[in-house]
């Protein structure tokens, strides 16, 4: 199946466009978050201040990237565990971010909130952290650098591997997925 | 006796926690070849190919394969014959640490305190399992491990009348319960036998033996067969995309254990099983 190519900002007829299963490469710019930063954005929408960056119709990758040797844009940077932000998930979507990168299955409420505020969940592969490095084109703190590996970072990607686990619609590839292999 | 400086322990332990990380084993590379060979799903084997051109890459720049790497476990064999000189032994290894992550462009993903949740800065303190042996030598075996498969482990104090078929079941339902969190193929380290605590080291030591290598005890070595089987019928696949290869291999570690108790302890690893070791 061909790819599609997505960049940022996405609108809702663009998410509307995706499905679970889309293999998609995804080019321009994405913003590097986990646990902490999810922490603090979420804090500063609670008490409606000003955020470091504008989350219209962006994309929010779940990575923590080792440190870039000499020469290097930035370190390995695969997916985490998307579970953990499960709890921070749908007040980012409601606030306008339309599609989240990491890996592993969302919880009940998060997969509803992507049905609510038309965002997707998009998976990497786990583990391909060399691999993926090299779509990486440029990186730049742009917030919280006390945090190292938690901080925000802006990244340039070009084509950018990942595959669409939940879409708009409700579909799931995991569950999809699974049930298409299971030996009973 | 046969004296050990603490500079050579330091040493030993920087080297080896780049090579754990940036150098994928080669029964791991044959287990992802042999997943890109049988995998039924189209896309589970998109995945076995693009770990394999990620292991390349990650040896040929010398990079780490991901970009968790890990907690660093150390597993050392003190011979009862080495004075050890030149300083504490357990600041060596944790200096150790230090340099290699930090030379290494390794990540720091250890926080001071679990709630308070200050990253220490160079990745110490490791976890350090100590044994004294016969002999004039150390051993020291560096297991980095990542986060998110660490969070899929499970501890369960089984009783004696569930016998095998409740190891089993705890085994593959801990597996299965994980799906795609703990980026499958996974590895599955089991400890069976000892008490609560001698439980989870166990189970995290038989992450430790080449993949596949069965166990010793042929009747374990069944019941590695066994769960791995089970573990595969799940459909969870690489990734948790769907398919047949939900773990690469499953490896059991037992102990004696109380009349009254069976505890069991399961810890995942992911796909990256890395693993680098040295004798001093």
């Amino acid at each position: 199946m061909e790819a599609k190519r997505i960049r940022a900002p996405l609108t809702d007829a663009d998410v509307m466009g995706l499905k679970a299963g889309d293999n998609v490469l995804i080019s321009g710019v994405i913003y590097a978050a986990r646990d902490a930063a999810h922490k603090k954005l979420v804090e500063l929408l609670e008490k409606k201040e000003a955020l470091p960056f504008d989350l219209k119709g962006q994309f929010i990758y779940y990575v923590g990237p080792t440190p870039a040797k000499p020469g290097q844009v930035i370190g390995s940077a695969g997916p985490t565990t998307s579970g953990r932000m499960d709890s921070y998930t749908p007040k980012i979507l409601e606030n306008g971010i339309k599609a989240v990168i990491g890996k592993g299955s969302r919880s009940a409420a998060t997969v509803q909130a992507f049905q609510d505020y038309k965002g997707i969940y998009l998976a990497a592969t786990g583990g391909a952290g060399a691999l993926l490095a090299k779509t990486i084109k440029e990186a730049e703190i742009v917030a919280y650098p006390e945090l190292g590996p938690e901080a925000i970072r802006c990244l340039v990607v070009e084509d950018f591997p990942a595959t669409v686990i939940n879409d708009a619609y409700g579909n799931d590839l995991y569950e999809e997925g699974r049930r298409q292999y299971v030996v009973k | 006796m046969r004296e050990i400086d603490m500079a050579v322990v330091s040493a030993t332990v920087a080297e080896i926690c780049k090579e754990a990380n940036y150098y994928l084993g080669e029964d791991v590379i044959g287990a992802f070849k042999k997943g890109l060979a049988e995998e039924v799903s189209p896309v589970g084997r998109e995945v076995f190919k693009q770990l394999l051109e990620n292991a390349r890459i990650a040896r040929e720049e010398e990079v780490p394969m991901c970009q968790d790497t890990g907690t660093a476990v150390l597993f050392v064999e003190l011979g009862q014959n080495v004075r050890l000189v030149g300083g504490d032994f357990n600041e060596a290894l944790n200096a150790g640490v230090r340099r290699g992550y930090t030379e290494g462009y390794l990540r720091k993903s250890i926080v001071k305190d679990p709630l308070q949740r200050i990253n220490s800065g160079d990745n110490t303190p490791a976890v350090v399992h100590l044994q004294i042996v016969p002999g004039d030598q150390i051993k020291i075996t560096l297991a980095p491990k990542g986060g998110g498969s660490e969070n899929m482990s499970a501890l369960k104090m089984l009783t004696p009348s569930q016998g095998s078929k409740g190891l089993v079941d705890f085994v593959v339902e801990t597996v299965s319960r994980a799906g795609s969190n703990p980026c499958p193929p996974v590895v599955v380290g089991v400890g069976f036998g000892g008490n609560f605590e001698k439980v989870a080291y166990l189970a995290k030591k038989a992450l430790l033996r080449p993949l596949g290598q069965p166990n010793r005890d042929p009747f374990y070595a069944d019941l590695e067969k066994e769960m791995l089987e089970q573990i595969n019928k799940t459909g969870v696949g690489p990734q948790g995309f769907g398919g047949r290869f939900t773990a690469l291999a499953v490896h059991i570690e037992s102990y004696p254990c109380h009349i009254a108790s069976m505890p069991a302890a399961v810890n995942i690893n992911c796909h990256a099983s890395r693993h680098a070791e040295r004798v001093i």
